[in-house]
C-alpha cells in the first residue's frame, strides 16, 4: 500500500510538529529546574518551574506514530506510553490542550490532574498511561467495544520493547487472538527500557517473532522510518478492519534524549545519539517528497511555518492560561 | 388500595443472577465476561441461567487473564460499554491490581471528568469454609481505600438485587463484594436471613443508605455483609440479658453513610465495629474515627470496641480460623464486655 500524497504531506508535516513540540519542551522543561534558582546544593530540582515532575520526550520517534495513526480515523482508539506526546499529536489530540495539561494548568485535557504521562483525550480516543504495558488490556477492550458495537473501528495500542516482558503483552494478545480483536499492537523498540539494553532484558532478538506464539502474523520493521512503518501498519489496519484480528509489529527506533528529561544517560555510549542522528527520519520523508516532486523549497517553507506556528501557539496557550483553583482537585473523583 | 408485588424467596446468588438479566435485557451495551461465568453460571452461582438466555457474545467466558479482561472492561466501558467482570475470589486481585488501582479507578479523575467508566467489578469474599488464606479474606477495606471505586457489600438478596442494578446503571467503576456463606449455595452452609423475599421487578437500592436492621437502644453494631447476620443472632441472644442492641448495615462503603452511623452512635452511646476485614487500618478503624471526630457532640458512654480478623492470615484448620474470624460468641462477649465499661 503506497501512501497518498495527502498522507505523505501530513506524515511530514506531523513529524515537524512533533519535533518541534518535543525540542521546545527541552528548553521550556529546564527553566526554573537549574541553579541559582533552586534550593542550594543541587544541580537540578526535578519539582521546579512551569513544567515539574518527570519528562519523557519521544524526538527521534516520531516515524512510529505517524507511520500508523495515517491508517487511523477518528474513531479509532490509541492507547500510548509514558512518553505519549508524539502518538497524541498523530492522533488529532488538540496541541493546545495537551501542552495545557503538561503545565498543568485547568485548560488542559484533564483539567490539570492528569499531567505529561495521562493524557485523555475521549473525543480523538486518545489515552495514555504511565505503567509499562497497561494500555494493552484496554486496547482489548476497546475493539471488542467496537465489535460488540457493529463498527468497523480499529485500535492501536503502542508499547515500548520493555513492555514486551511484561505479563499485560502475553495476556492481551492471547486475548485479542482468541476473539480476533481488531487491535494492532506496535512495539517501539527504541533499545533501551531506561538504561537496561533489549539484548540485555529479552531472550529473542525481534519480538515480531512473539506473534507465533498466538497465531498471528509479526512484522519487524527494522529501519527508523516512516514510510517503513506505513507500509507494515496499512496492512495491519486493513486486516483489523476487516475483522480478520490483531497484528503485532515491531518497529526499530531511535530514542534521541534521555529517558528523562535530566538523565545523565551513563549507560549510553556517548557516541550512540550523534550516531543516531544521521538518520534522522524526517529530513529521510523530506527527501523523498522532493524526489518524487511533492515539495520545493516554497512549500517547505510553508510547512515548516506552519508546523512552528501550531506548536508556538500552544506553549503560547498553556503559560497564558490559568492555573486551577486549590478544590479542583477534589473533584471528579467520580463522573457526575 | 395497594397494588400487590410480586415476590417469591431467593438466594443471594439468584438475586445478582437476575439483576444482571434484568439489566442486560434492558440495556444492550451491559454485558458479562469473567472466569467460568458461562456454562458454570458463576462459580458461586451470580451469572447462574445467563448464558443459556443471552448467549456466549454477552456472557463471555474469558482465559484466565485478569489483568487482560479487566483492563479490557476498562476499554469497553471508555467506549460506551456496560462491562461486569467477574473475578472469581477476591484474593485473586493481586494479579492485576494494577488495571484497577492504577487505571480504572483512576482515569476518570486524571481526565478531568471526560472519561467514564461504568465497569462492575464482582468477585467473592469472605471465610468461615476453611479455605484457608488465599481463597478466604475479604479485602473490601483495602479498595474502599483507594479512591474512584464505589465499594457495595450486600447481606441479603433484596439488596443484592436493588445495588447490583443500581451499579450496573452507576457510571463510575463499583466493585461488588458478595459473601461466599450467604449466597444460599446448595454446598455451603450459609446464614438463612441472607435469602429473602425478592421482588420480581425491577428496582434499585441507592448507594450510601445504611439500613437499621435491628433496633436498639442501649449499643450500637455497625457492620456489613455476612457478619449483620452473626450480629443480629448475637442482638437476640443478649436481649435475653436485657440490652437492645441495634444492628446498622453499611451496605456500601463508598459512598458511607456517615450520618446513619452518628445517628445511631448518638442514640445509644456505645459503638462495637464488627468487621469480618483484617482489623489493622481498615474499615473498623475509619467508622471508629468517624465517631471520634464527632465527640464534640456525642457523648460516648463506653470505649469504642472493635472486631475483626487480628492482623493474622486466615487459617486453614477450623478451631484456628473460627479463632480469628469474629464468631456470634465474640460479638455475644463484646456487647457485654461495652455495656460494663464506662470512659
Amino acid at each position: 500500500m503506497n501512501p497518498t500524497t495527502n498522507q505523505l504531506l501530513w506524515m511530514y508535516e506531523t513529524m515537524l510538529v512533533i519535533r518541534e513540540f518535543e525540542e521546545t519542551m527541552v528548553n521550556v522543561y529546564l527553566e526554573g529546574k537549574l541553579p541559582p534558582n533552586i534550593q542550594k546544593g543541587l544541580a537540578f530540582d526535578i519539582g521546579s518551574g512551569p513544567v515539574p515532575g518527570e519528562m519523557h520526550l519521544a524526538a527521534g520517534q516520531e516515524p512510529v506514530a505517524v507511520g500508523v495513526c495515517a491508517h487511523l480515523k477518528k474513531e479509532d482508539t490509541v492507547t500510548g506510553t509514558h512518553r505519549p506526546h508524539h502518538f497524541a499529536i498523530a492522533k488529532g489530540v488538540p496541541l493546545d490542550r495537551m501542552a495545557a495539561e503538561i503545565f498543568g494548568k485547568v485548560t488542559g485535557l484533564g483539567r490539570g490532574k492528569g499531567g505529561h504521562m495521562h493524557l485523555f483525550d475521549p473525543e480523538h480516543k486518545f489515552s495514555c498511561s504511565g505503567i509499562i504495558g497497561a494500555g494493552m488490556p484496554p486496547a482489548c477492550g476497546s475493539a471488542l467495544a467496537g465489535k460488540k458495537l457493529g463498527t468497523d473501528w480499529v485500535t492501536a495500542t503502542f508499547f515500548g520493547e520493555g513492555a514486551a516482558n511484561q505479563g499485560s503483552f502475553h495476556e492481551s494478545l492471547n486475548l485479542a487472538a482468541l476473539w480476533k480483536l481488531p487491535v494492532v499492537f506496535i512495539c517501539e523498540d527504541n533499545k533501551w527500557a531506561i538504561s537496561v539494553e533489549k539484548s540485555v532484558s529479552t531472550a529473542i532478538p525481534s519480538n515480531a517473532d512473539r506473534a507465533a506464539a498466538y497465531g498471528v502474523p509479526g512484522v519487524r520493521v527494522e529501519h527508523n522510518d516512516a514510510l517503513e512503518v506505513f507500509a507494515a501498519a496499512g496492512d495491519a489496519v486493513a486486516r483489523a478492519r476487516r475483522g480478520e484480528g490483531p497484528t503485532l509489529i515491531e518497529v526499530k527506533t531511535d530514542r534521541y534524549l534521555g529517558h528523562f528529561q535530566g538523565d545523565a544517560e551513563v549507560y549510553r555510549p556517548k557516541d550512540e545519539v550523534a550516531e543516531l542522528r544521521k538518520h534522522d527520519p524526517i529530513p529521510a520523508l523530506e527527501g523523498h517528497l522532493r524526489a518524487l516532486g511533492l515539495l520545493n523549497d516554497q512549500a517547505d517553507a510553508e510547512i515548516r511555518s506552519r508546523a512552528h506556528r501550531r506548536v508556538t501557539d500552544a506553549y503560547d496557550f498553556a503559560r497564558a492560561t490559568a492555573y486551577p483553583e486549590p478544590e479542583e482537585a477534589l473533584y471528579h473523583v467520580f463522573a457526575a | 388500595m395497594a397494588t400487590a408485588v410480586a415476590t417469591r424467596t431467593l438466594t443471594m446468588a439468584q438475586a445478582i443472577a437476575e439483576a444482571i438479566g434484568q439489566e442486560m435485557e434492558r440495556d444492550p451495551k451491559v454485558f458479562v465476561m469473567g472466569e467460568d461465568v458461562g456454562k458454570y453460571g458463576g462459580i458461586f452461582g451470580a451469572t447462574g441461567g445467563l448464558l443459556q438466555r443471552f448467549g456466549p457474545e454477552r456472557i463471555m467466558d474469558t482465559p484466565i487473564s485478569e489483568t487482560a479482561f479487566i483492563g479490557a472492561a476498562t476499554g469497553a466501558a471508555a467506549e460506551g460499554m456496560r462491562p461486569i467482570a467477574e473475578l472469581m475470589f477476591v484474593d485473586f486481585f493481586g494479579v492485576c491490581m494494577d488495571q484497577i488501582y492504577n487505571h480504572l479507578a483512576k482515569n476518570t479523575y486524571m481526565s478531568g471528568g471526560n472519561v467514564k467508566l461504568p465497569v462492575v467489578l464482582m468477585t467473592a469474599i469472605g471465610g468461615g469454609y476453611n479455605d484457608a488464606a488465599q481463597h478466604s479474606q475479604s479485602l473490601y477495606g483495602l479498595f474502599a481505600h483507594v479512591p474512584g471505586l464505589k465499594i457495595v457489600v450486600p447481606s441479603n438478596a433484596y439488596d443484592a438485587k436493588g445495588l447490583m442494578i443500581h451499579s450496573i446503571r452507576d457510571d463510575n467503576p463499583v466493585m461488588f463484594f458478595f459473601h461466599k456463606g450467604i449466597m444460599g449455595l446448595p454446598w455451603m452452609a450459609y446464614f438463612e436471613g441472607s435469602t429473602t423475599e425478592v421482588p420480581e421487578h425491577s428496582y434499585t437500592v441507592p448507594f450510601g443508605q445504611a439500613r437499621v436492621v435491628r433496633e436498639g437502644a442501649d449499643v450500637t453494631i455497625v457492620t456489613l455483609s455476612q457478619m449483620v447476620h452473626k450480629s443480629v443472632i448475637a442482638a437476640e441472644q443478649v436481649a435475653m440479658d436485657g440490652v437492645s442492641a441495634e444492628v446498622l448495615d453499611l451496605r456500601t462503603l463508598v459512598p458511607l453513610d456517615r450520618e446513619a452511623i452518628l445517628r445511631s452512635v448518638a442514640k445509644t452511646g456505645r459503638l462495637i465495629v464488627a468487621d469480618e476485614d483484617y482489623l489493622r487500618f481498615g474499615m473498623s478503624g475509619e467508622i471508629a474515627a468517624i465517631v471520634a471526630e464527632e465527640l464534640g457532640t456525642i457523648s460516648l458512654k463506653a470505649p469504642v470496641r472493635r472486631l475483626g480478623v487480628p492482623n493474622v492470615p486466615i487459617p486453614y484448620s477450623r478451631p484456628l480460623e473460627h479463632a480469628v474470624i469474629p464468631q456470634v460468641h465474640h460479638l455475644v462477649h463484646a456487647i457485654h464486655q461495652t455495656m460494663a465499661s464506662k470512659v
